[in-house]
């Protein structure tokens, strides 16, 4: 999970990174409030998961109160690359004297973590690392040894951070880490990180990306979850343990497994390129060991998507049973009566699947159509979905 | 031969009394596994029966090592406990340990597999988050079905479970030397090159069969790695073109960043290397067909 910069700024605050006052507001004049307590210049920021809010007009100074009223008003409801503002942050405007960059990640490469630090910061990290590569260290981490002051400096030195703030941003790179690990982030990023005129050492802006592997023993990340910007079919799929992405297509597609799902995707896609181009609606896995309710909870959800015209379902049976899933859909379609519309294609093969076919040609229910390989049942699906259109 | 696991292969469970690892522990000995125990250390010195057999239950990796010759421990301990399970195996020093566990925190990952590397990787790990292996007819550790296909000539490295099923389906009739799942994790033990060194090497594999997905650049490196050391013949089929950006695809290592990790750009980095790849799990069957048949 991403987090908004004053969500990672507040994780910041609470493991003693030094961030600058300020708060988040959803309203302009709550941002007044907070520019008028802070009673300085503040900036106020775009709060989107995105980056390029600058250049989209998502950051702007305010020297006084009903200035921060007036730019939070500018900024809420601003779209940022397709990103709706719902929350600006009003935050201190700070003096800068030197930027630099810092972060810790996951090396999916080199199966550990690596902290990068730069004292060129302030711009896209992704151009720095192209156009001045020798400007960015970047420095292996053990998950075993993790981070000291010692090995902070050294990450420091290697990025060519001043001598006369090196201490205290190695002091700043410790508690990053204690973020990183007590957290169990993938990503804490800060750039800019600054140094003010008076030498002190502040993250400006904060980038914290969540391990959702890791929910079981953080607690308090559910509190991080925006609700209101969720899918509201992803939500729905989340409270019933289901793997669901909504894309923006119309063949809904169910299956077992990662890695089918992502393939009757690409599957679903190919066929539509001969059926007025439809395309999948979705990513759903409905799991290795699938039963009756978790295939009806699944269909429910598909069918509950206006965007789906036709549904395919892709089951191999592994440690599934086949018969489990031809009974999850009879189910499904039982219980949903006339409100099921939609034509479903199915294809099963694996673990008892046999019996699974025979479920279905017993139920002969109108809206299902058994087909016996995946590609002529995308295609079939697919067409579905383009009549249905 | 196989890869990794064989006839010989003395297989134990950590996690062998919970409810997933009863289930499978029970199918892998229908299959024909030679499992020899459990670990438990609340329930050591008990013995449960599964399938017939009568499985004792000891307290530590160690001292089933010590009291059967177990070589391979497959694992199924929930999460929250899989990385204490997994530094156990490494310290018992077992030959394999094998990772079923899905849901395991990155950082736990990355410290196991640190600890490996710090003790001179003794134990090879597959997974986590993957279906395991199968050396048809001969041992299957983990829980891909042994009915799906017999032995055969064909190795097979996956990144996703559902998939490898799909493939050994496609090819029953030609058979597999060995299937490896290494799953779709970011932080995973054995890679897709470890499986392709192992397969070129084992002289029951004249095909290998490598399936990918999106994220990560394994895919690119494996194929840098075939271009320069693999003589047998490659096929290769990449999950996930219509995969949009910034979104995981169930596996947490399933995801697109920015440009990298797209199924186009590994489907190119194979296709430089040799490697013919299929744009479906039935074209990439068809593309193995016709060279396994070609090759007699």
């Amino acid at each position: 999970m991403d987090l908004y910069e004053y969500q990672a700024k507040e994780l910041f605050a609470a493991h003693g990174v030094p961030v600058l006052p300020g708060d988040v507001a959803d309203t302009a004049d709550a941002a007044r409030a907070i520019a008028e307590e802070i009673g300085q210049t503040v900036v106020i920021k775009a709060q989107v998961k995105t980056g390029g809010r600058g250049k989209a007009g998502g950051v702007k100074l305010a020297d006084n109160p009903d200035d921060a009223k007036t730019k939070a008003e500018a900024i809420l409801g601003l779209a940022i690359k397709g990103h709706i503002t719902r929350k600006v942050l009003v935050t201190l405007a700070s003096d800068i004297a030197e930027e630099y960059y810092f972060s810790f990640l996951l090396d999916r490469t080199n199966r550990t973590f690596l902290a990068m630090a730069s004292a060129e910061g302030g711009m896209e990290i992704e151009q720095l690392a192209v156009d001045r590569p020798d400007a960015l260290a970047k420095v292996p981490v053990d998950p075993i040894a993790g981070v000291d002051k010692a090995k902070a400096l050294e990450i420091l030195k290697q990025g060519n951070f001043p001598d006369a703030i090196i201490e205290d941003a190695a002091d700043v790179v410790v508690k990053l880490w204690e973020t990183f690990v007590s957290e169990d982030a993938t990503l804490v990023e800060v750039n800019p990180l600054v140094r003010d005129p008076q030498d002190k050492v502040v993250a400006l802006d904060g980038k914290v990306t969540l391990d959702e592997n890791a929910d079981f023993r953080q607690p308090e990340h559910a509190k991080l979850v925006d609700k209101a910007a969720e899918d509201p079919l992803e939500a729905a799929a989340k409270e019933k343990d289901l793997n669901y992405v909504k894309l923006d297509g119309q063949v809904g597609i169910i299956g077992n497994g990662a890695g089918l799902v992502m393939s009757t995707l690409d599957v679903v896609a190919y066929a539509g390129e001969k059926h007025s181009g439809v395309k999948p609606a979705n990513f759903l896995d409905i799991g290795g060991g699938a039963s009756a309710e978790v295939m009806a909870n699944g269909l429910h959800i598909i069918l509950g998507d206006p965007d789906v015209k036709s549904v395919f379902v892709n089951v191999f049976g592994g440690i599934t049973a086949c018969d489990e899933v031809a009974n999850g859909i009879v189910g499904a379609l039982g219980k949903l009566g006339d409100e099921a519309t939609k034509p479903l294609v199915v294809r099963l093969d694996g673990n008892n699947v046999e019996e699974g076919r025979r479920i279905l040609a017993e139920a002969n229910h109108p809206l299902v159509t058994v087909v016996d390989t995946m590609d002529n049942a995308a295609d079939k699906a697919a067409e579905l979905a383009a009549a249905g259109a | 031969m196989a890869i990794f696991l064989n006839e010989n292969s003395k297989v134990i469970v950590q996690g062998m009394t919970g409810s997933e690892g009863t289930k499978h522990t029970a199918r892998m000995l229908k299959s024909g596994t030679n499992i020899v125990g459990g670990v438990n250390p609340r329930k050591a010195g008990t013995e449960v029966e599964i399938e017939g057999a009568k499985l004792p239950v000891f307290a530590s990796v160690a001292e089933a090592m010590d009291k059967t010759g177990a070589d391979v421990s497959v694992i199924f301990v929930p999460p929250k406990f899989a990385k204490d399970a997994v530094i156990e195996a490494i310290d018992a020093q077992i030959g394999l340990a094998v990772v079923i566990t899905e849901g395991i925190p990155v950082h736990d990952s990355a410290y196991f597999w640190a600890h490996a590397v710090a003790t001179g990787n003794k134990t090879r790990i597959i997974g986590p988050n993957c279906p395991g292996l199968i050396s048809p007819g001969k041992s299957n550790a983990g829980i891909i079905p042994a009915n799906i296909t017999g032995p055969g000539k064909i190795g097979l490295v996956s990144k996703s479970g559902t998939l490898t099923y799909q493939m050994m389906f496609e090819l029953r009739d030609i058979g597999f030397s060995s299937a490896v799942g290494i799953g779709g994790d970011p932080v995973i033990g054995t890679t897709h090159i470890d499986a392709l060194e192992a397969f070129e090497a084992d002289p029951d594999t004249e095909l290998i069969v490598m399936i990918g997905e999106i994220g990560g650049d394994a895919e690119e490196r494996a194929a840098d790695y075939i271009q320069k050391n693999v003589t047998k013949p490659v096929v290769g089929y990449v999950a996930g073109f219509t995969a949009p950006e910034g979104k995981t695809m169930g596996h947490a290592g399933a995801i697109v960043s920015g440009s990298s990790g797209t199924a186009a750009a590994k489907k190119e980095a194979l296709e430089a290397a040799g490697v013919k790849v299929g744009k479906t799990p039935s074209e990439t069957a068809a593309l193995a067909r016709e060279l396994v048949e070609k090759a007699g």
